[in-house]
């Protein structure tokens, strides 16, 4: 669904991504972990537009995506929710929601997805009048997960979603993640410090080194294997 | 102390100080979003007043009269700015977005000198009259020598504006994409917002707003040149950096204050002491509250 091909992708003068090819197929939950400042977060986005690659190739269902703008991305329903959730600080929980679904129109199905993801986090319909930087942690990245929900995406991008979070809100979170996955059939694509957690969750991973992709397999067989364990689970 | 001179003061310094406040708005919209002072600003301000100025012209030779002519300057000042204000981000800023922040500063610098001088061989640069475009208001006679109708008029004008530009801001799809880039710009892209339209968007109100502030300015003053953008705009900038660069509300406050603090300053000791005044609130308010009266300081995350 969506592919990765060869991209390249530079700061400046400075490579960070060095021919990275991923193929995420729909319905499937797949984990990219590595260490700080492998280019996980890059990757993201240079699918997302933000920083697109320089060379190599971007496919969803085959339509190349690359050469979009970021809304023209976002239109095509590939969402992202970036690492430290990047709440609006002084904007309500519902405004939050509603710059969400900036690009829709039909607001019957605006309404309808406004209720889902309150029943999914039932503490932001509490919360909808307050503002957004005044959320704990948990709270905002729960209202991050939504507000990219509202987007009704194809393929969900998350990065980093228990940075800096408790293990009880990390565990809700993850199963909120699968429940969204079995629900709606919404392709999720992760990226991962927490390699423990995210490949429990995931059905395959990536793992990544300096700019490059160095292992592809099931989620099984990389928590399994020995290099995985040594270098990211630290078993 | 004599009440009514006080009061003369008083809505003569509201009066400055909305003017000021109308153009502060559109430093700091623009600041907000793309952390751009925006030095020809004041020019944009200045061309809307030199644009009013030749319309009513053409209006006075075709016979229009009075309050006719200052909607139809007024409006046609506001198109012209507009345009201006669009034209400007798109050959000055947008090239240079993403390159140090000195050089856009220069450049604004730079579009300043430029409309100055353009206006200077384009016009002449002595001032020119401009007509009293605002009537007298018969039911304003009994307060006339506390607050005359030019000055209700401008009252009214940047209040209603003011509104408008509130409701804009906090209800339409529009100002909502304009607090969502202000506030996160990358993440404003993230959720679809084309960032580029919105910074357009943000010189063309904040020109429109500027426009509005000459044409009242011009009417109320009496005359032009290509230099009052020049001084208007380090006022208003002031203003704007007194509230708290950044903060809406805070442009309005710092604008009134600067009305008032000049105004009372040329009353009660000396008009060679009004912009002393005016200079001095504004180094010790940076000295207190760096960010300003309204600004929050931002905290940069590492």
């Amino acid at each position: 669904m969506l592919s990765l091909q060869n991209i390249q992708t530079y700061y400046g003068n400075i490579q960070a991504l060095k021919d990275v090819s991923i193929e995420v197929e729909e319905g499937e939950i797949v984990a990219l972990i590595g260490a700080n400042g492998a280019g996980k977060t890059t990757t993201l986005m240079s699918i997302c537009g933000i920083t697109p690659p320089r060379f190599g190739e971007v496919y969803l269902d085959g339509d190349p995506i690359h050469e979009l703008s970021p809304e023209g991305i976002v239109k095509k329903g590939v969402v992202q929710v970036p690492e430290g959730r990047r709440i609006f600080p002084d904007m309500t929980v519902l405004e939050n929601l509603e710059m969400g679904a900036f690009l829709r129109t039909n607001k019957r199905q605006i309404q309808q997805d406004l209720n889902y993801v309150m029943t999914l986090f039932p503490i932001l319909e509490k919360r909808q009048n307050q503002l957004g930087g005044t959320l704990s942690g948990g709270e905002q990245q729960m209202l991050a997960i939504s507000r990219a929900l509202m987007a009704r995406p194809r393929v969900l991008l998350l990065d980093e979603p228990s940075l800096g979070l408790a293990p009880l809100i990390i565990k809700q979170i993850f199963e909120i993640i699968r429940q969204i996955n079995k629900e709606n059939n919404t392709t999720i694509f992760l990226v991962e410090q927490n390699a423990n957690q995210a490949l429990k969750l995931a059905d395959r991973g990536y793992v990544m080194e300096n700019g490059r992709i160095t292992l592809v397999d099931s989620a099984e067989s990389l928590l399994a294997n020995d290099e995985v364990r040594r270098a990211y689970l630290g078993i | 102390m004599d009440i009514e001179y006080f009061l003369e003061l008083f809505f003569s310094g509201l009066t400055r100080g909305s003017i000021y406040a109308l153009i502060a708005l559109g430093y700091t919209m623009v600041y907000g979003i793309i952390q751009l002072i925006n030095f020809a600003h004041g020019e944009i301000y200045m061309i809307g007043a030199f644009v009013a100025l030749i319309v009513a012209g053409v209006c006075t030779i075709y016979g229009l009269s009075g309050f006719a002519i200052l909607v139809l300057a007024a409006a046609i000042a506001i198109i012209y700015a507009a345009a201006y204000g669009y034209t400007l981000e798109k050959i000055a800023y947008r090239p240079l977005r993403g390159s140090p922040r000195l050089s856009p500063l220069i450049s604004a610098i730079g579009m300043s000198i430029f409309l100055q001088n353009y206006v200077l061989l384009a016009q002449t640069p002595d001032f020119l009259p401009f007509p009293r475009l605002i009537p007298s208001f018969a039911f304003m006679d009994p307060v006339a020598h506390i607050i005359g109708s030019p000055e209700l008029v401008i009252l009214i004008t940047t209040l209603i504006t003011m509104v408008l530009l509130t409701l804009l801001i906090k209800k339409s799809r529009v100002g909502k994409a304009m607090r969502a880039t202000q506030q996160d710009l990358s993440m404003a892209r993230l959720v679809g917002i084309n960032v580029d339209r919105v910074i357009s968007l943000t010189f063309v109100i904040g020109s429109v707003l500027a426009a509005i502030g000459g044409v009242l300015v011009a009417s109320y003053i009496g005359q032009v040149n290509f230099y009052i953008g020049f001084l208007a705009g380090v006022k208003a900038f002031t203003a704007a950096v007194l509230g708290g660069i950044g903060s809406i509300p805070g442009a309005v406050l710092g604008g009134l204050i600067i009305g008032w603090s000049e105004s009372f300053a040329a009353g009660y000791f000396s008009s060679d002491y009004e912009d002393v005044l005016t200079f001095v609130l504004l180094v010790v308010i940076l000295i207190v509250r760096p960010a300003g009266i309204l600004g929050k300081v931002r905290k940069q995350k590492v």
